[in-house]
């Protein structure tokens, strides 16, 4: 459904990405690991269409369309969306406001409370919460997920939804991802954890903007852990050496 | 005997337009004062509420008094209007709030077709020991903008008692702003001041907040969120001083400017007097926060629905 052909993203001189493709398929939980800084937001974002990750070449397309042109709301409007890892914090918003308004528009979708109950909080104690700083941080993270649920989209980004969450909280984050694949979603989960990275069907594995790997989660995360902790490559991948899938 | 209905009813309907109900005015259970253009319309006493009022060749003085341990249920409506295009209001008003008492006053003040129209507004208020006065004051406002709003309040806030007031302008054009409020505090007094105004076209805006903290452990919060477009000018100024021992005091400026041609200042000031007081501030100015606006639009927002979203919040 979603397909990245030969994406270069630069800033400066430097490529943040570099010439990376990536297929993503229906219903499938992909996983994208790798070290801090080596791309792995960058590359959601610029799935997203953040307007400071334009691609320098190479196409995003959906469906066999390029979307690389479209806005970050024309490409939510294609059932596309973005979870970030710090979820931005509103004043005067109430947290069941922000749910309504990235409620799937035809109307069809779960609930607001619904949703909030599938990420384990109570909608009698949120619904009227504001969406500021007197949310915990675990808590702003959660009413983020709520709000991928509302949406429905057919391709959700999350992007370390279990940074900074607590042991017991990364079970409710699965289930959440579970409940989206169920309910017809493609999850593309940026993450550092193995143990999440390891509910995908697939997983990827990005070195300084490049993808090094892509294959089973068991086997990308042993690659991980032999390769990437410590990067054997300096953050220089030799695709010589490390050939891709 | 002039029959002033009429202009009941448009008030009623600018009150409704602005969010209020109108009904809340009919009831007899809630005290109320209303004055169109420099005319006293009617007034509604209730137990524990005196409202004492005199015509002025240009203007009405008003004293509102709420007796000594009488807590007010109901908010207490006060409607401000004028209904021509040109005109000039001008009231003093009064309030004593006495010892342990507590009321809340919403305030609504309509000028739906001001083409040239000044509502000038002084007055004192005096809170007495442990008394509690919310004031809540919402102007409505037509697209014309020739609207010139200038309050100018002192409050004098007694030992335990509390000052909580809202200044909202958000609806219309707000024309020309210059709101100075200055509250003194006694000893474990409390003041908190919020102002949003949403200023466009060629709107002219000057906040003055300012909190005396001198009692022993009083406390004030100076709060403004202002959002400037087209041409539109803003100027805030929010200051606590902290003169009394213990005292604490934080002020909050975040003003938003959408374009090229608005401008915003603010000017956060906080002086310690008593080597004890603990005065704090915080500013932000400038456009709409990217990642929130990204994070709407992320959810099929258009661009403008995600700016009208982030502002109406920040204004609420």
């Amino acid at each position: 459904m979603l397909e990245i052909q030969d994406l270069t993203l630069r800033k400066g001189n430097k490529n943040i990405l570099s010439n990376v493709s990536l297929a993503f398929r229906q219903k499938e939980i992909h996983s994208l690991l790798g070290r801090n800084g080596t791309g792995k937001s960058t590359l959601g974002y610029a799935i997203m269409g953040l307007p400071e990750y334009g691609p320098a070449s190479g196409k995003v397309l959906w469906k066999g369309r390029d979307i690389s042109g479209m806005s970050i709301s024309e490409r939510a409007k294609l059932g596309i969306t973005l979870a970030w890892q710090e979820p931005a914090r509103f004043e005067g918003l109430e947290v069941g406001e922000y749910l309504e308004l990235s409620r799937n528009k035809d109307g069809k979708g779960p609930s607001v409370s619904e949703c909030l109950r599938e990420v384990g909080l109570e909608p009698e104690a949120y619904l009227k919460r504001q969406l500021d700083e007197t949310l915990s941080g675990g808590e702003r993270k959660r009413i983020e997920l709520a709000a991928v649920l509302a949406m429905q989209p057919a391709l959700a980004i999350l992007d370390e939804p279990d940074s900074g969450i607590d042991a017991l909280s990364i079970d409710f984050i699965k289930n959440v991802i579970r409940a989206l694949v169920k309910k017809g979603s493609t999850i593309l989960l940026i993450t550092h954890h193995e143990s999440v990275a390891e509910m995908a069907d697939r997983t990827s594995v990005l070195c300084s903007g490049k993808l090094l790997k892509t294959g089973r989660p068991e086997e990308i995360s042993r690659f991980f852990r032999n390769h990437c902790q410590p990067c054997t490559h300096v953050n220089e991948p030799d695709e010589e050496v490390i050939p891709h899938d | 005997m002039i029959d002033y209905s009429g202009e009941f009813e448009q008030l009623s309907e600018a009150y409704r337009e602005s969010g209020g109900d109108p009904q809340a005015l009919r009831d007899d259970k809630n005290g109320l004062m209303l004055i169109s253009g420099n005319s006293l319309l009617g007034k509604n006493e209730i137990p524990g509420l005196m409202i004492d009022t005199e015509q002025l060749k240009d203007g009405v003085k008003a004293h509102v008094r709420v007796k000594k341990n009488t807590r007010i249920e109901n908010p207490v409506h006060l409607c401000f209007g004028v209904i021509p295009d040109e005109g000039v209001q001008r009231i003093i008003a009064d309030f004593d709030i006495e010892d342990n008492a507590s009321a809340a006053f919403l305030a609504h003040c309509s000028f739906p077709n001001a083409v040239k129209v000044q509502h000038i507004m002084k007055g004192v208020v005096n809170i007495g020991e442990n008394a509690r006065m919310k004031y809540n004051e919402t102007h409505f406002h037509g697209k014309e903008g020739g609207v010139e709003v200038l309050p100018k309040m002192k409050i004098n806030v007694g030992k335990g008692g509390a000052y909580i007031s809202t200044f909202k302008l958000t609806k219309g054009a707000a024309g020309k702003v210059d709101l100075d409020y200055e509250a003194y505090l006694d000893d474990d007094a409390l003041s908190e001041m919020y102002a949003k105004i949403y200023g466009k076209s060629n709107d002219d805006i000057r906040v003055k907040e300012s909190i005396y903290l001198n009692g022993k452990a009083s406390k004030g919060l100076a709060e403004s969120r202002i959002v400037v477009s087209g041409n539109a000018r803003a100027e805030v100024l929010g200051e606590v001083i902290g003169n009394g021992a213990d005292s604490r005091g934080h002020v909050d400026c975040m003003e938003i400017v959408q374009g090229k041609n608005a401008r915003a200042s603010a000017v956060p000031r906080l002086e310690v007097v008593d080597d004890t007081a603990k005065l704090t501030h915080e500013a932000a100015i400038g456009s709409v926060d990217k990642r929130q606006m990204q994070t709407l639009m992320a959810r099929g927002l258009s661009e403008e629905k995600a700016m009208d979203t982030i502002v109406q919040g920040l204004l609420r």
